[in-house]
């Protein structure tokens, strides 16, 4: 609810039309500024450093200096094109060009953020354990909260889809699952800390996916690879033309890319569905205040429902990735029966 | 403002957060964790083990100990049965020896007293020939005057003392 206050300001700015995609995908992608309000015309963002390798080298610069059109040692922020929102470079010749850009950008620093939280809660959830004797005390603090959770998730998930030899891969099924979960509970709380749509981009979703990836085929036994290379099919389905084998092998790939796109278009259908729903309290204030006023008020419904039903889909979607990321694992670990 | 395309700025940071999140986690956070509550839960169980083993060892001994105490009772019993049975063939056996021993004394009495009968028989016998020979020779002095009268008298006398 609280998108409601940057909304105001940027419906205002947008002369009479609200401009509801324009304020959806300001939202939903990236941007080199973290963009809290505007405030009588003012427009209020945490500058973030820009990280840029141009054709003259590289720029280290605050994203304000590029924002609303500025041009700084020929680099600016594209409004059109292929390059939309992006930094480019503007040749001597006119033409434009896309820098290497390593900028820390709104998403960046929203990871980082929840980066440290994880960090400091699970390390001081094991600092708890080293510092006490864990087999005579019960957990308390921040342990007791942690504990149930890490064992909940390394026992019904890690433990049951991967068997024996699970230990090897917990703590990077626990790390996914809890950074999935923070950066998911991050994208909904809407004021600063929070509200960057990270686990609704396909960036982010695409190296936890790989990380799955690696973790499956790097360390698939003989029997995951007898299976891909040579099933127990009839032989003419896989010699002489391999079609077995190429099913399997696009297999390897599809699953890794199922979970990447689950995971981003969950999330980014939350963030989408809940600033569609305030949106429509912008739209609707156009229309007199009889409809405004009954319009916002079923919104504001909706809205607390949807934020509601997000808060499920956060634990859920990092459930599943982790879940789904420990059935692969367990496949590539299957010994053969 | 592609969505589906992965931005390379995002992807690296991205790498490199996770990649030092994980190495960070993997060393210092999770295992430590999940090793210390592994341990705990094998050692709940552990102790959980040995109570059951207890409480068997337990139930087992109670067992044995009211089978003792059954066996004592039977035991106990028994003896006093026997004690009892014991008692009565004594009480028995003491009756028959002691009417034994009374028929053996009576029958005692009875033989020495046949004894004595006889003895004082005898004696009265003897006393009575040596009164008659005493009689018989006083009258044989006195009235050996007739020889007839003589032979008539021992005749008789004998007679006396032989009935």
């Amino acid at each position: 609810m609280f998108f409601a206050l940057g909304i105001s300001a940027e419906a205002r700015a947008a002369d009479d039309k609200v401009d509801v995609a324009g304020i959806l995908f300001g939202h939903i992608s990236d941007s080199y500024g973290w963009h809290i309000t505007d405030w009588g015309g003012n427009h209020l963002s945490i500058p973030l450093p820009c990280i840029v390798y141009s054709s003259t080298g590289w720029h280290i610069f605050m994203s304000d200096k590029i924002a609303h059109g500025h041009e700084y040692e020929g680099l600016s922020v594209a409004t059109e094109g292929r390059y939309a929102d992006k930094i480019v470079e503007t040749l001597p010749d006119g033409s434009i060009s896309r820098p290497f850009d390593i900028s820390i950008t709104k998403n960046v620093c929203s990871l980082i953020i929840s980066a440290i939280i994880l960090l400091v809660l699970i390390l001081s959830t094991a600092r708890w354990y080293r510092r006490h004797d864990a087999e005579n005390e019960a957990p308390e603090g921040i342990a007791k909260l942690m504990e149930p959770l890490i064992v909940a998730i390394n026992d019904s998930l890690v433990k049951e889809n991967i068997g024996h030899d699970y230990r090897r891969y917990s703590p990077y099924l626990l790390t996914a699952f809890f950074f999935i979960l923070i950066n998911n509970l991050l994208g909904i709380v809407p004021f600063f800390p929070g509200g960057a749509n990270v686990t609704g981009n396909i960036a982010v979703t695409l190296v936890l996916a790989m990380c799955t990836f690696l973790a499956v085929n790097l360390f698939g036994n003989r029997h995951y690879w007898k299976d891909i290379l040579w099933p127990d099919v009839p032989v003419f389905l896989k010699f002489p033309i391999p079609l077995i084998q190429l099913i399997e092998v696009f297999g390897i790939f599809t699953k890794p890319f199922s979970l990447m796109v689950r995971l981003f278009a969950n999330i980014l259908a939350g963030h989408a569905m809940i600033l569609g729903l305030v949106s429509v309290i912008f739209i609707a204030a156009k229309m007199g205040p009889v409809i405004c006023g009954s319009m916002t008020a079923v919104t504001m419904l909706f809205g607390v429902f949807m934020d509601c039903l997000e808060l499920l889909v956060a634990f859920i979607q990092a459930y599943v990735f982790t879940m789904l990321s420990a059935v692969f694992i367990g496949m590539s670990r299957e010994e053969a029966h | 403002m592609n969505l589906l395309l992965p931005d390379s700025g995002l992807l690296f940071w991205m790498t490199i957060i996770f990649a030092i999140v994980f190495f960070v986690l993997a060393k210092f956070g999770f295992p430590i964790i999940t090793n210390m509550v592994d341990k705990r839960s094998e050692k709940i169980d552990k102790a959980l083990a040995a109570a059951r083993e207890a409480d068997e060892k337990l139930a087992a001994l109670t067992q044995e100990h009211e089978a003792m105490i059954a066996r004592t009772n039977a035991e106990c019993s028994r003896l006093m049965q026997e004690a009892a049975a014991e008692r009565e063939k004594m009480i028995e056996q003491a009756k028959v020896d002691a009417a034994a021993q009374a028929d053996k004394i009576v029958a005692e009495a009875r033989v020495r007293i046949e004894k004595e009968k006889e003895a004082a028989l005898k004696d009265i016998r003897q006393e009575v020939a040596k009164v008659s020979l005493s009689i018989a020779e006083i009258l044989v002095r006195k009235e050996l005057s007739s020889d007839k009268a003589k032979a008539e008298l021992a005749d008789k006398l004998f007679d006396e003392v032989r009935s």
